[in-house]
């Protein structure tokens, strides 16, 4: 037996030595399936434990012990939970999350069009605010500690502070009804032409934009302070680069996997925070229909909304965690 | 060509609890350069070498301006220059060496790249002329596969060999001058030789000026043509290599000169064994063996120096003897008993009978105590000491580390490194122990304060009949003070005895190759060295 162990141990060290990019890949990989699967326990236990009952709710205050059994029974309520977990899981894996409770419908078909509408919003605010906060980032540190900077920090912060809701009703009030500028509510549907699309969406996105941008870019700003103390900018300085050279071509690509972290979290953020944005927007998206199962105890719409949300979760940040590995020249060249 | 008149330059610094000041740190200085030849900057840390060095490229680090002088290069005033001028002298005439290069070269970017961008920036030449010139420069600085050098990362090749890389990357555009700014300080002895002899090759090859910045007279002695003695700020002693190293005329350059003189005589009798380490082997986590089959012993009231290179694991011996590091293999016994392997597994008292002293005794601190905390925790801890009693013992031992009781409220911030060094002397001191382990205690500390640390621990040895096992790559300590002497390679012991026999012949081969990569104090002793090295590789 010991020598089986010696046998596999080095040449697993070897592996690790010579692909290290590979072997923390796949890792990552792993990790974020067992998280995955962990999150999906804990959704499923959580909304099991919830107090309350669909079918109580569902016939109301008047209805016979008997109908409520019945109502138990054709859902399949009575069978032992880890069964129900595991018969869920695997139509989860095979995209089928079952049929809404409330309305009979399928949730995937729901979600479908619903996931649709909450990415276009998220991917329209990140397409804005990440380049945004980056450059804003880059040119307070270019003018740090002087008026531009603290102009940008303010008003970041300003933006930072206030909750989502209240920028976006400040939005409504200014845009919508006061200059008339912009559409509410944000409604689309099947068949809208994209540019209709775009203008109806437009307060949302911009709240949400105003709501990322300051972490992102007060991150980007320290990010670069730290690595512009560092003794290779004086180098580079001392090689008589330009001030904005020296920026670009010696901070960012140190820089990088600290943003990119923090602009992974505010994109997950964008999708799965959306909800109050939403809701305040009557936008059709994911956010809103989560918040409309709760209200009826619709288990299955509102598994499948967390675990959607948790999987986007889990995706960006590995997607951060990849590009901060692969940005990293120590594992993507070994010695 | 270099000019630099009645050079003044201030600082603001910060004191806790005070208004920001401003103070001068260099207090005209006043130099010539001549075309291809070396001036060597010397003094302590805090006597405004770098700043001084980096004022030939009119750059202040930090919150550090010029405020006074001129600096004439080719009779032109750099401090008038415009930004812009400033830009087109830094990296194309004037460039700059730093002592960390691992620090200063980009991680991001390929050496090859980094070492001809100054080249082209400036438009000095195309990029395959520049190429080619970054080839030959690898070449004459004796770096291994010169063709492919340039392709690697900074951390795919070794201290040393950056270290050369940096000079390459400062002669690549063919400058006027070179600062460097001590360059070989942060590398081991038997690295430091040859990025020595690669530097002054290079620099009578290309016949570029050069500033060489060091707190080590022996090196500067090899490399430069004159040398600048500066104390404070302030010019010391100034002329030529020979007149300063044969004839020094003040009282600090001769101290600096003969600092390293043996203290102590060396014991007789090393047979009585207070600590013994019996074949040691350990690894860490990761399964990387770092010790092999090490054996050595400590008698009673002596000292055991370790000396070894940069990973050949004297570090990692002491954290086994305190048992931070459970070996893997092997045994220790203390006073004629075991110790158990765990720091955990050991009793109270055997912990208090093995002390350490680091070599950052600013990271070995906490900021947030005053040095009366520092020195009385242990006490406390160890004896149950409080109050009088306890501030009365630290107001002793403050004295026997020659600081006295006014130290006792005082922060480490407000220390110098010498002091700090000896307040964690002091802490050490406090548990009474019959061993301390000092790890590079003075290789952060300027020659004279090191002599001064030196001292002190050999008349504490002689008072209380404490061991010290002595962690270091000087071998000039080594020689001042030890009674026995072990030499480490690699993780292996590969010589142990009394400092007669390891420090004369017949040596052990590593043991010669470090002896003989010590740089002494004469001139034309890196030529000497280097042609012996030559005549043996001739005759192999």
């Amino acid at each position: 037996m010991d020598t089986a162990m010696d046998d596999g141990k080095p040449s697993r060290r070897r592996l690790k030595h010579r692909y290290p990019l590979t072997v923390l890949i796949l890792q990552r990989l792993g990790l974020s399936a067992g998280l995955l699967l962990a999150v999906s326990i804990l959704i499923f236990g959580g909304v099991e434990a919830l107090p309350g009952d669909f079918a109580q709710t569902y016939l109301g205050q008047s209805a016979t012990p008997q109908a409520i059994e019945n109502i138990r029974s054709q859902l399949g309520l009575e069978r032992p939970i880890t069964t129900r977990y595991f018969e869920w899981l695997g139509n989860a894996v095979q995209g089928d999350f079952g049929e809404s409770w409330a309305s009979g419908n399928s949730v995937s078909e729901q979600i479908g069009k619903r996931l649709g509408n909450s990415l276009f919003l998220a991917f329209c605010a990140a397409i804005i605010s990440v380049p945004l906060a980056v450059g804003l980032g880059m040119l307070a540190v270019h003018f740090r500690n002087r008026v531009p900077d603290r102009i940008i920090n303010i008003v970041s912060l300003a933006a930072i502070s206030l909750p989502e809701f209240f920028i976006g009703y400040l939005l409504i009030l200014f845009f919508a009804v006061k200059f008339g500028v912009a559409s509410f509510p944000a409604t689309v549907y099947d068949g809208m032409a994209f540019s209709d699309r775009l203008a109806a969406i437009a307060l949302p996105t911009a709240t949400l934009v105003f709501v990322v941008l300051a972490h992102m870019m007060r991150m980007t700003r320290a990010a670069i302070i730290s690595v512009m103390s560092s003794a290779y900018m004086e180098t580079a300085e001392l090689k008589g680069l330009g001030a904005f050279k020296t920026i670009i071509k010696h901070a960012a690509p140190n820089a990088i996997a600290p943003i990119v972290n923090v602009v992974a979290l505010n994109l997950a953020y964008l999708v799965v925070g959306v909800v109050v944005v939403e809701v305040v927007f009557v936008y059709p998206g994911m956010g809103q229909y989560m918040v409309d199962a709760v209200t009826v105890r619709d288990m299955p719409v509102v598994q499948a909304c967390g675990l959607i949300f948790a999987a986007v979760y889990i995706l960006l940040n590995m997607v951060a965690d990849l590009i901060a590995i692969i940005a990293n020249p120590k594992l993507r060249h070994p010695r | 060509m270099l000019s630099v008149r009645n050079l003044k330059i201030g600082a603001t610094t910060y004191p806790p609890g005070e208004n920001p000041k401003d103070i001068e740190i260099v207090h005209g200085i006043s130099f010539d350069l001549e075309r291809g030849k070396v001036l060597g900057l010397i003094g302590e840390s805090g006597a405004g070498k770098s700043t001084i060095g980096l004022a030939a490229l009119a750059y202040g680090r930090g919150g550090v301006r010029i405020t006074g002088g001129e600096v004439l290069l080719d009779g032109e005033d750099i401090l008038k220059t415009d930004k812009k001028g400033i830009r087109q002298i830094r990296g194309a005439r004037v460039c700059y060496v730093a002592q960390s290069a691992a620090a200063a070269f980009n991680p991001a970017h390929k050496l090859g790249d980094q070492v001809i961008e100054a080249t082209l920036e400036h438009g000095l030449m195309t990029r395959d002329e520049a190429r080619e010139r970054a080839l030959y420069l690898f070449k004459i600085l004796g770096l291994p596969d010169p063709d492919t050098f340039g392709d690697r990362f900074p951390h795919q090749v070794s201290g040393g060999q950056l270290q050369r890389a940096m000079t390459a990357m400062a002669l690549c555009s063919n400058p006027e001058l070179i600062v460097f700014d001590e360059p070989t300080t942060a590398l081991d002895v038997t690295t430091q030789i040859d990025v020595l002899a690669a530097i002054k090759n290079a620099i009578e090859e290309t016949g570029t000026a050069a500033l060489y910045i060091t707190h080590d007279l022996a090196v500067v002695a090899q490399i430069s043509d004159d040398i600048m003695v500066l104390r404070h700020g302030e010019t010391i002693e100034y002329g030529s290599v020979q007149q300063i190293i044969e004839n020094p005329q003040e009282e600090y350059t001769r101290a600096l000169i003969s600092v390293r003189q043996t203290k102590q005589r060396e014991a007789r009798d090393q047979s009585n064994a207070l600590l013994s380490v019996d074949n040691i082997s350990a690894s860490y986590g990761n399964g990387f063996k770092v010790l092999h089959d090490v054996s050595l012993h400590v008698p009673r009231g002596q000292t055991v120096a370790v000396v070894g290179e940069s990973g050949s694991g004297k570090s990692t011996l002491a954290r086994v003897i305190t048992g931070l590091l459970p070996p893997s293999e092997g045994s220790i016994t203390f006073a004629n008993e075991a110790l158990p392997p765990q720091h955990k597994q050991r009793t109270r008292d055997q912990l208090r009978r093995i002390q350490l002293i680091y070599q950052m005794a600013d990271t070995a601190m906490n900021p947030r105590q005053t040095v009366g905390q520092i020195i009385g925790r242990p006490l406390t801890f160890y004896f149950g000491l409080h109050g009088t009693k306890k501030k009365q013992r630290v107001q002793e031992l403050l004295d026997e580390i020659e600081m006295g009781s006014g130290f006792y409220d005082r922060y480490p911030a407000e220390l110098s490194g010498g002091q700090k060094q000896r307040v964690a002397i002091a802490r050490a001191l406090a548990a009474k122990p019959d061993l301390i382990l000092c790890d590079e205690p003075t290789s952060a500390l300027d020659p004279l304060v090191a002599e001064g640390i030196l001292d002190l621990l050999m008349r504490l040895q002689a008072e209380t009949q404490v061991s010290y096992l002595f962690i270091t790559h000087d071998i000039a300590i080594v020689r001042a003070i030890a009674d026995s002497v072990a030499v480490m390679l690699q993780g292996k012991l590969v010589d142990f005895g009394p400092r007669s026999s390891v420090l004369s012949p017949p040596f052990d081969d590593y043991t010669d190759l470090l002896l003989k990569s010590v740089p002494e104090m004469e001139l034309g002793w890196l030529e000497k060295v280097l042609a012996t090295r030559r005549m043996e590789s001739a005759d192999n």
